[in-house]
């Protein structure tokens, strides 16, 4: 480890966290990406936890990982690593093939003894050899005699100081990219301000690990990253998940309107309901119900006394909760049902994403059952787009399924903490005193088809709701042909109509491309990347993102024809393709579709789209 | 009762009852009204929730505000209300089928959370609505049409069940016997918790006189026994009979036979937290002891939907931010200028 320091200058920089699920990868991995954002950086992360809570220490099954992207022009966590931490064998092995050629790996060469190569199912005892990484910059550093030296004079115990091991490679990490660790012991300090022993001994070993990294000037690139552009405010960091649950609460402060949610615990979706049931301090209410249909069916109830009512899940959650989303069609009562999306069928990849849901999303009902469909396209557009699922609920008494996924769920980025004034009002459709002569609880809106709303305890509005099909007139219980026919036209009509209160379907990229690719929800960050290197390269190709499904943004047809050639991108076997297709105004259309539980990648995007545009 | 604010016709809506001719439900909607009447809840402050069933349709002929949901979620529907609105009283109307079969899941865990609802389940032991299938509480060995060589399956006792779930009300009624219905009605409506009311009602069509070994006037007061806190229990037509224990059993005596006197009958006190009694008199099947009717137990206990209430003012008096920019700038931030 002799040598000179090169710098490099970098517009982004990946580095992916990883050992066993006990050892604070994720701790390490969000400091770094915290600190980096401090420094004005765009930041995007991404958990990869092993489907164990706890398997084994130092087996494959263990290990978890931690991706952290930062620099300019970021919007995903990133294909492949420029740097991976490596804290043992098995994390090494797992985690190798999403380095780059070339990419740095720093390792604990105390926990690579021949013990911990058998129980990664090594074959001999030069890992380095066994996985070909010739090309590779390999920093080896005993971190765990370090770790307990800095430690010698603390009176933690053994297993206390070797929880510390993480920030060893935090602070060599932030040395490698020149962050400041004086912002890690600050953060340091807030997160341990309970115990303050411990933040003393992390702070000790962020420390030794950067002045490691400083005092043998480490024979491999340090990089230097440039700053993006962001917009002046106060930032946070905020996973999809956290997103999602305050712009519910968000909504719920624009209406008025109580927020309760019904929850049954799912992965990867469990964050929101422990995000509000947190937050009682803002008088959240949440119901843990006993099972997936009691989650909505109380969250139905809520919305019938006069709530913001949400449910939120997965797959097999929104399977179980389709009986009940269709009484809330034919109540015509606001709900919002969030599905982070998972691999499946049935339990399928419980912590994997996947975009597969979106046909049971629009049709996974019973009888003709139209409902609001929306997507949210990042992490803090989870906020976003929870905020409009819920005013859309509100103001046109629908459910609104608000469509996100594990990768969004659990990613994270910097978000600025907006003013509630950046957001739009949100009035429900109640009855006023004028309405009470003849009252009944299908008189509608003539332009919207949205009914008026009574909250009960109000007197002289009482009504009677119900899954059975109500005359038009009276709203009394109706098996009438012609007003079956009439009311079910009725109910598409009302979401029809919210066309005219979205947004307009935005392309991004070169105007006059070739090629526009098409996609909705949580490949975003992965598209526009891939279109915007390809447009560096003097690509024309252009991007339109979907976050409004059902209904479409009134514009799609008009944005759609213009391209000669259309690919639409999805995490399925093609499915909004296939929604597409069933619309009138849409031309020929190719399709680039993934199931492997994973992201794209922008390289196979990039890839993709070049090879269309080639033939 | 002449001080009433309200009188059951305020509680009755304008749709026309569409119940078969000498079904039991007519006298329960009835009966409802009048005890709703007696309680004194303005109609515009109660709502009610039914799933699916014969029993289910009654939510549509009370003038108060009404929910008729999907097939067994009544009480997760109600329990969402209650809880978004404790203000409200929340009564919910369900059947056997309804409330025990597809509902089971929903009705233990509403029990065990001790949400303020009133939950009236008539039980007539079949399914009604479609045409004749023998229910959770059928006896074993009933006939129906799904069942044509008899169940093969024990029945739930939906008291056996609500104690089971810790519930903390249990009456029961027949609903043939208004005066009673109404009594027993009134008594779930003042109890703060879930309140579950067996209604013992008669399907004419499918399970017909299904109930007359306790209903039939001629044998009602030998087979049933009305228990009323405080009070001995006693029954019969003399009124001579009454219950005593035994061990740890309940034995039916008549008085001054045997050595037994009025002194060995034991009074009834539906407010013990310990439900061994209250289960044995619940379990009594008409036959070698006496039906159990009247609130069998009425516990006063804390109920969910207040506990909310409850922890969100606890939680907000030991915390500044009400709003959610307030929260999210007392958290972990970062200025970018």
């Amino acid at each position: 480890m002799v040598g000179t320091t090169k710098v490099k200058e970098l517009e982004n920089v990946v580095v992916r966290f990883s050992g066993d699920s006990g050892d604070g990868m994720q701790l390490a991995g969000n400091l770094f990406s915290n600190i980096s954002a401090m420094l004005g950086d765009e930041i995007s992360t991404f958990p990869d936890y092993p489907a164990e809570i706890r398997a084994p220490q130092g087996t494959l099954g263990g290990v978890s990982g931690f991706q952290v992207h930062i620099g300019k022009g970021v919007r995903t966590p990133g294909d492949q690593a420029d740097v991976l931490v490596a804290m043992n064998p098995a994390a090494l092995k797992t985690n190798v093939k999403f380095v780059k050629s070339g990419g740095v790996i720093i390792i604990d060469e105390n926990s690579f003894q021949p013990n911990d190569l058998k129980k990664a199912a090594f074959m001999t005892d030069d890992p380095f050899k066994e996985l070909d990484l010739g090309g590779m910059q390999i920093i080896s550093v005993p971190i765990t005699e370090l770790v307990k030296a800095a430690l010698a004079d603390t009176e933690l115990d053994n297993k206390a100081k070797l929880r510390c091991k993480n920030m060893f490679a935090l602070g060599l990490v932030c040395w490698l990219f020149d962050r400041p660790v004086e912002e890690a012991t600050h953060l340091l300090q807030n997160k341990f301000a309970k115990k303050p022993a411990i933040a003393e001994a992390n702070t000790l070993v962020v420390n030794a690990g950067y002045n490691y990294g400083h005092n043998i000037h480490a024979s491999v690139s340090t990089y230097r990253i440039e700053t993006g552009d962001t917009v002046k405010g106060t930032y946070t960091d905020i996973n999809g998940n956290r997103a999602t649950a305050l712009g519910l609460i968000a909504a719920s402060e624009k209406s008025g309107r109580p927020l309760f949610l019904g929850s049954y615990p799912i992965t990867p979706a469990t964050d929101i309901l422990h995000e509000l049931a947190k937050r009682k301090d803002l008088g959240v209410k949440v119901v843990q119900a006993e099972d997936e249909i009691a989650g909505v069916c109380t969250a139905i109830g809520a919305s019938f006394a006069g709530s913001l009512a949400a449910t939120s899940t997965s797959g097999p959650g929104l399977a179980l909760k389709s009986e009940a989303i269709g009484l809330a069609v034919m109540a015509e009562l606001p709900l919002v049902i969030i599905d982070v999306q998972r691999g499946g069928p049935s339990t399928g990849l419980p912590t994997k994403t996947e975009q597969t849901d979106l046909l049971q999303a629009l049709y996974g009902r019973n009888g003709e059952s139209p409902v609001v469909v929306v997507a949210a396209s990042t992490p803090t557009n989870c906020f976003d787009m929870a905020f409009y699922a819920s005013k859309i609920a509100l103001e046109h008494m629908t459910p609104v399924i608000l469509l996100t996924d594990g990768f969004l769920g659990n990613g994270s980025s910097a978000w600025r903490i907006p003013e509630m004034n950046e957001y739009p009002d949100i009035t429900p459709n109640f009855v006023t005193p004028e309405l009470q002569e003849g009252y009944r609880p299908y008189k509608r809106n003539d332009e919207t088809k949205v009914r008026y709303w009574a909250l009960p305890g109000t007197e002289g509005f009482m009504h009677r709701l119900g899954g059975l099909e109500k005359d038009n007139r009276t709203s009394a219980i109706s098996t009438d042909p012609s007003n079956h026919q009439m009311m079910t036209d009725i109910r598409q009509a009302k979401i029809d109509y919210i066309a005219q209160c979205i947004p307009d379907l935005k392309v991004e990229g070169d105007p006059d491309a070739d090629l526009l690719v098409v996609g909705w929800g949580g490949t975003y960050g992965h598209i526009c990347s891939a279109v915007g290197r390809m447009n560096a390269d003097g690509k024309k190709v252009a991007h339109a993102h979907f976050n409004y499904i059902n209904p479409l943004p009134k514009n799609t047809g008009d944005v759609l024809s213009k391209y000669k050639r259309i690919v639409v991108c999805e995490l399925n076997n093609g499915q909004f393709a296939s929604y597409l297709r069933s619309k009138e105004f849409v031309p020929h259309i190719d399709q680039f579709n993934k199931v492997q539980g994973q992201p794209f990648m922008v390289s196979e995007l990039v890839e993709c789209f070049t090879k269309l545009l080639e033939e | 009762m002449t001080d009433q604010k309200y009188t059951a016709a305020d509680y009755k809506s304008d749709q026309y009852v569409r119940w078969c001719p000498g079904c039991g439900d007519h006298a329960v909607v009835n009966t409802l009204q009048k005890a709703m009447a007696e309680l004194g809840i303005a109609p515009h402050q109660i709502a009610l929730i039914s799933g699916i069933g014969c029993s289910s349709r009654l939510t549509y002929y009370m003038n108060t505000y009404g929910f008729h949901t999907i097939h067994g979620r009544a009480t997760a529907i109600a329990t969402g209300v209650k809880v978004a609105r404790p203000d409200l009283t929340v009564w919910q109307v369900t059947g056997d089928g309804d409330c025990l079969a597809i509902g089971g899941n929903h009705f233990i865990h509403a029990v065990r959370r001790n949400i303020d609802l009133n939950i009236l389940l008539l039980n007539n032991k079949i399914y009604g609505l479609t045409k004749g299938q023998y229910s959770p509480t059928s006896d074993k060995g009933a006939v129906t049409k799904s069942s044509p060589y008899g169940t093969v399956e024990e029945p739930f006792i939906p008291a056996e069940l609500a104690f089971g779930a810790r519930g903390n009300f249990f009456a029961r009624t027949l609903d043939v016997d208004l005066v009673g219905s109404k009594e027993v009605m009134v008594a779930a409506g003042k109890h703060k918790g879930t309140s579950v009311v067996e209604v013992l009602q008669n399907c004419v069509i499918f399970n017909d006189k299904i109930h007359t070994y306790v209903t039939d006037k001629e044998i009602r007061a030998d087979r049933t026994i009305f228990l009323r806190q405080g009070e001995k229990m006693l029954f019969g037509k003399e009124n001579n009979k009454g219950l005593v224990m035994v061990g740890a059993e309940l034995k039916a005596v008549t008085l001054n036979e045997g050595g037994y006197t009025i002194d060995d009958v034991l009074v009834h006190d539906a407010t013990t937290p310990e439900n061994f009694l209250h289960q044995r008199l619940a379990m009594m099947d008409g036959r070698s002891l006496p039906l159990a009717l009247g609130v069998i137990r009425s516990v006063d206990a804390p109920t969910y939907d207040q506990e909310v209430v409850d922890q969100i003012e606890s939680v907000q008096a030991k915390k500044r931010e009400r709003t959610l920019r307030e929260l999210l700038l007392s958290e972990e931030t970062w200025e970018v200028k």
